[in-house]
């Protein structure tokens, strides 16, 4: 048995209880480590918190070695961890499928997700949002135009866009690095992106939202990770007061 | 070298009229005496003593090339010749002969317009004069014909006056024959040799004389007289009479174009960019007041002034100080420092050079032999020089001394740098690099410079064959997952067609030309429509074509697919050796709806995986490369040359007698090659007079490919079990 386990947002207390109790009686436990991380919190603090032992995994050893998790869960019960909900702005679904071929039985519990935890921070609302994407950090010869094209698409349809950003072994983007990157993307895209708003830290004690022109946002210190942007099309009211009371609109 | 300074004055003050400048290469076969006859050109133009000349100190200045007597690298000298009471620049190249340094060759027909091809009255027309003439032709260059040795004729072979002129008649028709043949066009415009017009001339280039019908009729000098001169053994007063300098160079000055003229021609040969452009109209017009252009041909290291790079102007001017910038790079300003031009060893610095010369400068950090440099932001490159011989042979080479490791890396990328038929892998990792070449004398000098010119000691291993891998069938559509299993590549592929690979080796077919330029090619080559419409890339004769439609966000990609391509193709799946002659159709994809899903890490290994597995269903095979070879002994030693050909797994295809002699052609693999020089020395008794020449790749014969494979592979640390599709496909 495979239970894919979303563990929140920011650190080892978002996870639910009916998550929490499958951790513990897990046979083997694997936290993916790649695709998002609780910023708030340490693997020595989840493995105390939780009681378990956690193997962290790489993209690789997910990707490329599936059988790494699915052995053990044929026979025995395995929790599969990620940050956020897991089958949202993950891969892993093709975990799932290759689990439910090899006639091992699978569950989600879910957990709470920044795509949802950012309308409450920032007020925007969940039916206005258009599709979403992701900011890579440029690579020799890949830039892909894929973000500013679906921004424009959405703008052009009056939807706000949820911008994830690139989270490497090494570094995570900050919101000031997003719209630097945009601003640029725009520019050459021939667009002009009229409103940012940067959402850091969603989730913990002290999280940051600041809404405005790409001047102030990219001025904004929003300290540590994990950083998330929106772009909003034309506000509704309702959306403009909370951003001002919320986001120092 | 007061006299060179004098030279020098006057070779500067006619660098800026096109007019009178020729621009010429010396080519021929090996040891046909193309250095001795440029020797004895620079001596008659007041350059060198004439005690110098002939006994190669100068254009043969290199240690290496006067102990082993033969020319390495090609070498410019400029000198001042005058004709009808006007005064002529000419900017020589004297090439070398030998196989392994035909890269020199390629590249000197670049820079200039117009070629001197030797060839030895007693040897004939030889495979390398076949070739040097192809590239001159190739080039838009323009031949005339330089008869050597004609002593040797009447001395050593005994010839008598009638015999005399009826052999050098063969060796003008058979030059004529091969001119035909190559390019009928230019041939029947007037590049056919004529004796009477003054297009030929004969002499020897060792006793510093030489005849042509025009310069007979000046001299009064009659064949009667060449004969009985060389009969008596006294060919001084030949000399004086009719002297190879004033014969040759007169030919040159009459016969081969200027500049001006030649680039009006041979723009459009060379550079496949919009004519109406600025830098169109200037190089067509050798215009010095338009663009910089230059075609960098060689690069060379200067322990004093570091990477100096030589490369014809076709048009504006530079000095000091000019600002250029290189095509195909990241476009960073490359400012000269020194501009000068070469005089054989040394280099002269001048003031500035203008549109019809070859000049030699420094500062252009960016560039590589090859490099398009102008003054504009941008322009359609030259065409890129393309060598008709590949790397055969690879040795491994390592630093002897742990402390020279990091200095080896260096001196390999400049070695790579400087001679662009080499090819080099460096591994950072094992410290092992690998250096491949056109045969053992090529590896044998690289290697040998590496510790004498560099100070590196390195330990080199034998030479090693080097292998290429094709498909025989089809296969496909074959589907690549990304290791995410969210993006999907599906190739199809199979054989590319021999008239297309023609065509990208000859040049013809190129990435650098316009899309519409390209796809006409290709149908006239029986390309179907769609496929010769959607080439997105050629790497290593090999063609890939996208052929899906509309699919969103796949022009983004495409750069990834790409480089995924590059390394398949730079070693496939059965023994990691190089990947040619495919055709890889893509037919669909499907990429996951965000950027970072479909990154790097994701698109590449997918479609690398997919060639792999492609290449072992459609049949992956291994090549290896053939030599041809040509042997000429006396009769009663044909069947120890065949004999020589035929141990060697190879093949006679030609026989034919001549007198006394006969030759042999055929071909054998380079595999069976090794020690060949001494083998054919021993069995013919040190009678036979050889050559051999790259011929292409063929396949292994099937017997043999099992054990070729598997030794490869064990040599390489690969699995020695074969892999399977399966095994790229998980
Ligand atoms: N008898 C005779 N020997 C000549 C003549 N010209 C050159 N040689 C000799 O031929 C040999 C080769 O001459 P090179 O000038 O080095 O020939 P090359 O074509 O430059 O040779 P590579 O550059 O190695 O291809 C030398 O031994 C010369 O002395 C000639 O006119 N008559
Ligand atoms: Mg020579």
């Amino acid at each position: 048995m495979l239970t894919f386990i979303g563990l929140g947002l920011y650190d080892h207390k978002d996870v639910s209880v009916r998550g929490l109790e499958c951790i513990r009686s897990a046979d083997v436990v694997f936290l993916e480590g790649y695709t998002s991380r609780l910023a708030g919190t340490s693997i020595a603090e989840m493995e105390a918190w939780y009681g378990r032992s956690i193997r962290v995994l790489g993209r690789e050893e997910v990707e490329q070695h599936p059988e790494i998790v699915l052995d053990p869960a044929v026979t025995g019960d395995v929790a599969f961890l990620t940050g956020g909900d897991p089958m949202v702005s993950t891969t892993h679904s093709d975990l799932r499928i290759r689990a439910q071929l090899r006639g091992i039985k699978t569950t989600l519990i879910h957990g709470a997700s920044i795509s949802s935890a950012v309308c409450g921070v920032t007020g925007l609302q969940n039916y206005r949002f258009g599709k979403s994407c992701s900011l890579p950090f440029p690579q020799k010869n890949w830039t892909p135009m894929t973000p500013i094209d679906v921004i424009r698409m959405n703008l052009s349809q009056g939807l706000h866009t949820l911008v994830y950003l690139d989270i490497q072994d090494d570094r995570c983007m900050t919101v000031p690095q997003a719209v630097f990157l945009l601003e640029e993307m725009a520019q050459k895209a021939g667009i002009s992106i009229p409103l940012y708003v940067g959402v850091a830290r969603a989730g913990s004690p002290d999280p940051v939202v600041l809404a405005g022109p790409a001047e102030r946002v990219r001025n904004a210190d929003f300290g540590p990770p994990l950083h998330i942007l929106v772009i909003p099309g034309p506000l509704h009211v309702m959306e403009e007061e909370y951003l001002s009371l919320f986001g120092g609109l | 070298m007061a006299r060179g300074k004098k030279s020098i004055e006057k070779v500067t003050e006619l660098m800026s009229d096109p007019v009178h400048i020729r621009n010429i290469g010396i080519v021929a076969h090996i040891d046909h005496g193309k250095t001795t006859l440029s020797d004895n050109l620079l001596a008659g133009a007041g350059i060198i003593s004439e005690e110098l000349a002939g006994k190669q100190l100068f254009m043969d200045s290199d240690e290496e090339e006067q102990a082993r007597g033969i020319t390495i690298d090609a070498s410019n000298v400029s000198m001042v010749h005058e004709y009808e009471g006007q005064e002529f620049l000419i900017n020589m190249i004297d090439t070398p002969g030998h196989v392994d340094f035909g890269g020199d060759v390629t590249r000197a027909m670049r820079a200039v317009d117009g070629a001197v091809v030797l060839v030895d009255a007693v040897e004939g027309t030889m495979p390398q004069t076949e070739t040097v003439l192809r590239q001159a032709l190739k080039e838009g260059v323009r031949p005339v014909l330089f008869i050597n040795k004609v002593d040797r004729l009447i001395n050593e072979l005994k010839v008598d006056e009638m015999e005399m002129q009826i052999r050098l008649g063969r060796v003008i028709d058979k030059v004529n024959k091969l001119i035909k043949g190559m390019n009928e066009e230019a041939y029947n415009a007037g590049w056919k040799l004529d004796a009477s017009q003054g297009t030929v001339a004969f002499g020897s280039a060792l006793y510093n004389w030489a005849v042509s019908v025009p310069f007979m009729k000046k001299s009064g000098v009659s064949f009667k007289e060449v004969y009985e001169s060389c009969r008596t053994g006294d060919m001084k007063n030949l000399a004086k009479r009719s002297p190879l300098c004033d014969v040759v160079l007169d030919m040159v000055v009459k016969h081969l174009p200027n500049p001006k003229d030649s680039q009006k021609r041979r723009i459009k040969v060379i550079w496949h960019g919009d004519a109406t452009t600025p830098e169109g109209k200037a190089m067509l017009e050798c215009d010095p007041n338009g663009p910089a252009t230059l075609m960098i041909t060689d690069i060379s290291f200067d322990p004093h002034a570091g990477e100096v790079a030589t490369g014809r102007l076709f048009s504006g001017r530079i000095k000091r100080g000019t600002e250029l910038y290189v095509m195909g790079t990241a476009k960073k300003v490359n400012r000269l420092q020194q501009v000068g031009i070469f005089m054989g060893p040394t280099r002269v610095e001048v003031e500035e050079i203008t549109a019809g010369n070859i000049a030699a400068v420094t500062g252009l950090k960016d560039a590589i032999v090859g490099s398009t440099v102008t003054t504009l932001q941008d322009m359609t490159p030259f065409e890129s020089l393309k060598h008709y011989s590949e790397p055969v042979m690879t040795v491994a080479v390592e630093a002897k001394n742990m402390k020279d490791l990091p200095k080896l890396v260096e001196v390999l990328r400049q070695v790579a740098k400087e001679d662009p038929t080499l090819q080099v892998n460096i591994n950072e990792e094992t410290g092992e690099h690998l250096i491949s070449g056109m045969g053992e004398l090529h590896l044998e000098i690289v290697t040998g410079r590496i510790k004498r010119d560099k100070g590196v000691e390195i330990i080199t291993s034998e030479p090693i064959v080097v292998y290429r891998e094709t498909v025989t069938q089809k296969a496909g559509p074959v589907e690549g997952k990304s290791p995410n299993r969210h993006n999907r590549f599906y190739l199809e592929l199979e054989v590319l067609p021999d008239a297309i690979v023609e065509l990208i080796k000859n040049g013809q077919v190129s990435m650098n030309q316009s899309q519409l330029e390209r796809r006409d090619a290709l149908i006239a080559a029986g390309m179907d429509k769609e496929e010769a419409k959607n080439v997105k890339d050629i790497y290593g004769h090999t063609m890939f074509i996208d052929m899906t439609k509309g699919i969103q966000y796949l022009n983004e990609t495409m750069e990834l697919i790409i480089e995924g391509l590059h390394e398949a193709l730079d070693g496939g799946p059965l023994a990691d050796e190089k990947v040619q002659n495919l055709k890889i159709k893509l037919v669909d994809v499907k990429l996951h709806e965000d950027a970072i899903h479909r990154g790097p890490a994701q698109v590449i290994p997918a479609v690398r995986a997919a060639v792999k597995a492609g290449m072992l269903m459609a049949g992956d095979t291994l090549l290896e490369p053939v030599q041809k070879i040509q042997i000429t002994v006396p009769t009663d030693q044909m069947g120890n040359a065949t004999a020589q050909i035929q141990g060697r797994r190879g093949q006679v295809y030609d026989i034919q007698s001549e007198g006394d002699t006969v030759t042999v052609v055929g071909k054998a693999p380079v595999a069976e090659l090794f020690g060949f020089a001494g083998d054919i020395r021993s069995a013919t008794e040190g009678r036979a007079m050889w050559s051999t020449e790259f011929a292409g790749f063929e396949l292994v014969p099937s017997n043999l490919m099992k054990e070729v494979v598997t030794s490869i592979r064990k040599r390489k640390g690969l699995k020695e079990q074969m892999p399977t599709p399966a095994d790229y496909l998980a």
